[in-house]
């Protein structure tokens, strides 16, 4: 017997649906079959709170009196991108003014976020229909018309795990990599990430409604290098870094417990983003990818500290949230930069906004458009001439 | 029983040989986590101090008499744990193990009694709530 995301809906309204957190539904699985789950269950949700680079916000200003193209645009001296209309910005979530700053877009976006003011300074050359060249004023989140989220790459359906063969450290966006294999940094949740407990992405497409750092979002296309056709391991998880999700929220709704400006030591800034995908539990074939555990999710090491990432070995999430891996006949440290309590937070959040009847479930618009196949970048002089 | 420190030295203590008169004149056993000692410079020692409670008093008030400021490790170090996220980025480069993520809560936890104030987590750390400093 099977549901439909409607009958579903139709439950939420009316405060009657059965809604678990991934990590309640899968512990249940240890008694009761895949089929029966999805006979009592309407709803699991999933959640992840990780160091997602790939993300940044739009903002409008508002126009001025006299009115100015801003060409030139800084927020609290970092750089926003203004090549799109007079008073529109994007700015990215690692963008800084200096290769060395620790501060950066992120925490523009965090800094507006917790309704701090920022300071705008923006100059153009001055047109007949925009005649001011300068603006310089403070302003906050209230004060600006649009500012939405749109993160171009979200939420990988699985990453790679790091570590480092060298004798010296490294500082990378996998974290401080001891040297001589001295720890394995792994960013998932695991068993509690959205796209794993969707392996097929059977439900998670455009259009699909999201929990989104504190306020409703939605996934607006695949992200960039959406990968649909990786190496499976038996229960569906790819093993390799395969779909991403490109997502949008309204930044004034959201919250700063759940998005929050990092800066990786000599690497760069990047945003810790809150995602939240609720799943309805259609059939039994719906509960059974919601089934899988972290021993099901298969992924790789690689050697950071030879330039091109070998692979070391393929280990098991069971494995890595265990705190230790044997690798090369030695215990190493594994660490995650990716929150399980944050991510549990916001999968207990979204459990209640469902339950209480304030966030139903959407039916995917179109399959995320991705790709078979990612290209690389030959940096050889006169390779595409 | 064992206690962390970090000993604090004006330029002018420098010459004293602090570790040796624990050891001879005290009977402790002590290991060195951490030191920055450079003639004509501020220094600072960072070490646990075994043997027995008494010993322990009374060495660490030999080193005060001599202008050497001793302080347990804990004052030296500062979690924000209000703005911690609990992503574990801190726990991948301590070697003593005192940072962890609880098994089952997966929250941070600090336990100074493991802490060798290596400074590591500062630099890991990628909301930059973690500091450690020898100068009060």
């Amino acid at each position: 017997m099977s549901k439909t995301v409607e009958e579903i809906n139709r439950k939420i309204r009316t405060g009657k649906a059965v809604v678990l957190t991934a990590e309640e539904f899968k512990k249940l699985g240890n008694y009761e079959s895949a089929a029966s789950l999805a006979a009592k269950v309407d709803v699991v949700t999933t959640a992840t709170f990780g160091p997602m680079c790939s993300s940044g916000a739009f903002i409008n200003f508002g126009h001025a009196s006299p009115g100015i193209r801003m060409e030139k645009i800084l927020l609290n001296g970092v750089p926003a991108y203004g090549g799109i209309a007079a008073v529109d910005a994007y700015i990215g979530a690692t963008e800084t003014a200096h290769p060395a700053d620790v501060y950066g877009g992120a925490h523009v976006i965090e800094d507006l976020v917790s309704g701090r003011e920022v300071r705008l300074q923006a100059s153009g050359k001055g047109t007949d229909c925009y005649p001011a060249t300068e603006a310089d004023v403070t302003l906050s989140l209230n004060d600006v018309n649009e500012a939405y989220l749109f993160n171009p790459r979200n939420a990988y359906q699985n990453y790679g795990a790091a570590t480092n063969s060298e004798n010296e450290k490294k500082y990378t966006y996998m974290g401080v990599l001891l040297p001589k294999f001295g720890n394995i940094n792994y960013s998932t949740s695991g068993e509690l990430s959205p796209l794993l407990n969707d392996p097929w992405l059977r439900f998670t497409g455009i259009g699909t409604r999201i929990f989104l750092c504190g306020a409703t979002g939605y996934v607006a296309w695949s992200g960039t290098q959406c990968h649909l056709n990786r190496h499976r391991n038996a229960r569906g998880i790819p093993l390799h870094p395969a779909a991403t999700l490109a997502v949008t929220g309204n930044l004034k709704e959201m919250s700063p417990e759940f998005i929050r400006a990092a800066y990786f030591e000599k690497y760069g800034v990047s945003l810790f983003v809150g995602i939240g995908i609720p799943y309805p539990v259609l059939d039994a074939d719906a509960a059974h990818d919601l089934l899988i555990r972290n021993r099901d999710i298969e992924t790789e090491v690689h050697d950071y500290g030879k330039a091109d990432h070998p692979w070391l070995a393929t280990v098991n999430y069971e494995q890595l949230l265990s705190g230790e891996i044997e690798l090369y006949g030695k215990k190493t440290r594994t660490a995650p930069l990716s929150s399980i309590s944050k991510a549990r937070q916001i999968a207990e959040l979204l459990k209640k906004n469902i339950s209480e009847g304030n966030f139903t479930l959407t039916e995917k618009i179109q399959d995320l458009p991705g790709s078979d196949s990612l290209n690389g970048l030959s940096t050889k002089k006169g390779a595409r001439q | 029983m064992k206690q962390r420190f970090v000993f604090r030295f004006p330029t002018d203590t420098i010459g004293i040989p602090v570790s040796w008169h624990l050891i001879i004149d005290y009977g402790l056993k002590i290991n060195i986590f951490n030191a920055y000692i450079n003639a004509g410079e501020e220094g600072n020692l960072a070490l646990e101090v075994e043997g027995p409670k008494s010993a322990i008093g009374a060495g660490i008030q030999f080193v005060r008499s001599k202008g050497v400021l001793a302080e347990p490790i804990e004052k030296h170090v500062q979690i924000g744990m209000k703005r911690c996220v609990h992503c574990g980025a801190c726990t991948a480069v301590c070697y003593p193990g005192a940072l962890r993520l609880h098994g089952e809560t997966r929250l941070l936890q600090f336990n100074v009694d493991q802490c060798t104030v290596c400074e590591l987590c500062t630099t890991a750390c990628p909301l930059k709530l973690i500091k450690i400093s020898f100068v009060e």
